[in-house]
C-alpha cells in the first residue's frame, strides 16, 4: 500500500471519530487530537481502525507518532511495509 | 397482551417524537429487543422492550409526538390469543415535539385552564407565581399548548416582563426546538432544578494512579487495540466497586424520598462532539470484566457520535461519573443529575510532587470529587468513598 493509499484510509478514519470537522482544512503538521478535539476513546477507536485497514499493530509506545497527519503517514507508511 | 409505551427517559422528559418502527405487527420480539427509535432532545433513543412476544399492533405513528406513557404498541405474549378487534384508541398526536419539564415527579399533569385562563403545568404556575410572570404572556410547548416549566424558564432568561404586555414578544412562529438548541434546553431544565432543589456537598481527594497506568501500561503492551484498555475504565470499574460500600450515594431521591437501588449503573458523562452532553449508562458496571466494560464505553462513545442511544441506557443511571479526560482541567466539582444523589467526578491525570516516605517524588495524580445530595448522606461518607475510590485504583489488578 502506497502512501496516498494509506493517507486515504488515516483521513477517512479520523472522519469517522470527527465527523464534522473540514479535513482539508486541516493542518498536517498540526495535532491533530488538539485540532480535532477527539478524546482519548475517540483516538482508542482510531488506532484500532487503523490497525484493521492496514494491518498494523500500532504499540502504544508509537501513540506519539501519531500526533500530526504527517508524522502519522510516515509512521504508518513504514510500519505497512514492514508487514508486507 | 402487554403495553409497550413512551418511555420515560429521565426525569425532564415530557414527550417524545416516534421517528422509526424497527417492529412491525407481527413480528416475534424478545425482552430487551429494539422496537423504536423516539427524538427527543438527548438525540434520538431506541426504545427497548421488556414484554417478550408478537407485536399485536403498532398503536403510533412515526412522526407523531405523544406524552410520557402512551401506548406505542401492544404486544401479545406467547400462547395469547390474536385480538379480534383493536380495543384501545390511536395515540393522540401532541400539536408540540417533546420539551423537557423539570420537577415533574410523575406524568405531567395539565390543569384544564379556568375560563379564558391559560393551560400550564402546576410546576410552570408556581415557578411563574414565584417569578411575578404572567402565564398568558409565555408561550406554550407543552401538551395541547400548555406552559410547561421550561417555557417559563425560557421566558425569565429572554427576559419576559410581568403583565400582559408581555405577549408582545412571544414569536409569531411556534418555537420548534431541535438539536443543540432542543439539548441546552433540556440541561438547563435539569441543571436548573438540581441547583434549586438539591443540597449539594463537596469532597475532593487527589488520587496515586501511578500503579493504574503503569498496570495499563503492561496490559496493553502485547495486545492488539481492540483489546486495549483506557484509564477511563478502571476508574469506571473502581467508582461502581466502591459504590457497592456505600449505597446511599447510589439511587434516586424523588419526592424528598430516597430510595437506594441494589443495582449500579453508572451514567457515563459524554461531551458531544459540536457541544451538548449526555450521560447514557453503563448497566451492572461493578459486575462487568474490564475488557467488556471498555467494549461498552467504546461502543457507547461511538453511539453517541452517531447519536443514538437505548432507552435503558438513557433512563436509568442511579450515579454519574464526569471525567474530564486526557486534555481536561485538573478537576471538577459537578452537579448532581435529578433524581440521583451523587455525581462522581475525574480530573485529568497530571505527573505532580508527591511525599512518598519522606521523599518528594513524581507521581501521577488524579484529583476525584465528589457531589453529593446532603438530603441522603454525610461528607464522612462521602470522603471515605472517595478514599475507598483511591484504594482500589492503588491495587489494579484486582479491579
Amino acid at each position: 500500500m502506497n502512501r496516498d493509499e494509506i493517507k486515504t484510509i488515516l483521513l477517512q478514519e479520523i472522519g469517522n471519530i470527527a465527523p464534522e470537522a473540514d479535513l482539508t482544512s486541516l493542518d498536517p503538521a498540526a495535532d491533530f487530537r488538539e485540532e480535532l478535539d477527539i478524546d482519548s476513546i475517540g483516538f482508542l477507536n482510531l488506532v484500532i481502525a487503523l490497525a484493521e485497514r492496514l494491518k498494523v499493530p500500532i504499540p502504544e509506545k508509537d501513540y506519539g507518532r501519531l500526533r500530526t497527519i504527517e508524522s502519522a503517514l510516515g509512521y504508518l507508511t513504514a510500519a505497512a511495509g514492514q508487514q508486507s | 397482551m402487554g403495553l409497550f409505551r413512551m418511555p420515560s427517559l429521565g426525569a425532564d422528559m415530557e414527550a417524545g417524537t416516534l421517528v422509526e418502527w424497527l417492529k412491525k405487527a407481527g413480528d416475534k420480539v424478545a425482552s430487551g429487543d429494539i422496537v423504536a427509535v423516539v427524538e427527543t432532545q438527548k438525540g434520538a433513543i431506541e426504545i427497548e422492550t421488556f414484554e417478550a412476544g408478537v407485536i399485536e399492533r403498532l398503536m403510533t405513528e412515526v412522526g407523531q409526538t405523544v406524552p410520557v406513557g402512551t401506548p406505542l404498541a401492544m404486544i401479545r405474549a406467547e400462547g395469547e390469543k390474536a385480538l379480534a378487534e383493536p380495543q384501545l384508541p390511536p395515540a393522540k398526536t401532541m400539536p408540540a415535539p417533546a420539551i423537557p419539564s423539570a420537577p415533574m415527579p410523575s406524568h405531567p399533569a395539565v390543569i384544564a385552564p379556568p375560563a379564558g385562563g391559560v393551560k400550564a403545568s402546576p410546576a410552570a404556575r408556581k415557578f411563574a407565581a414565584e417569578h411575578g410572570l404572567d402565564l398568558s404572556g409565555i408561550e406554550g410547548t407543552g401538551p395541547e399548548g400548555a406552559v410547561v416549566f421550561v417555557d417559563v424558564e425560557a421566558a425569565l432568561q429572554r427576559g419576559v416582563s410581568a403583565g400582559p404586555t408581555a405577549g408582545a414578544v412571544v414569536a409569531a412562529e411556534p418555537r420548534k426546538p431541535s438539536g443543540l438548541e432542543g439539548m441546552r434546553a433540556a440541561i438547563a431544565a435539569a441543571m436548573a432544578r438540581s441547583k434549586r432543589e438539591i443540597p449539594h456537598y463537596y469532597l475532593g481527594h487527589a488520587a496515586d494512579i501511578t500503579a493504574s497506568l503503569e498496570w495499563l501500561a503492561a496490559h496493553n503492551a502485547d495486545r492488539a487495540p481492540v483489546e486495549r484498555l483506557l484509564f477511563g475504565a478502571l476508574l469506571l470499574k473502581a467508582v461502581a466497586r466502591a459504590l457497592g460500600q456505600f449505597p446511599e450515594f447510589n439511587g434516586f431521591c424523588r419526592d424528598g424520598r430516597f430510595e437506594p437501588t441494589k443495582s449500579i449503573h453508572v451514567g457515563m458523562a459524554v461531551a458531544l462532539r459540536g457541544g451538548g452532553l449526555v450521560a447514557p449508562a453503563i448497566h451492572d458496571a461493578d459486575r462487568l470484566p474490564l475488557d467488556r466494560l471498555m467494549g461498552q464505553m467504546r461502543d457507547l462513545a461511538n453511539r453517541v457520535r452517531a447519536g443514538r442511544f437505548r432507552s435503558s441506557e438513557m433512563a436509568d443511571p442511579t450515579v454519574t461519573l464526569t471525567s474530564l479526560g486526557e486534555r481536561g482541567a485538573d478537576w471538577v466539582m459537578p452537579v448532581i443529575y435529578p433524581p440521583q444523589v451523587a455525581i462522581l467526578g475525574a480530573g485529568s491525570p497530571a505527573t505532580e510532587p508527591w511525599v512518598v516516605e519522606g521523599k518528594v517524588v513524581p507521581r501521577q495524580i488524579c484529583h476525584l470529587t465528589l457531589a453529593a445530595d446532603h438530603r441522603v448522606s454525610d461528607g464522612h461518607r462521602g470522603a471515605l468513598l472517595l478514599r475507598a475510590i483511591a484504594d482500589l485504583l492503588r491495587a489494579p489488578e484486582q479491579l
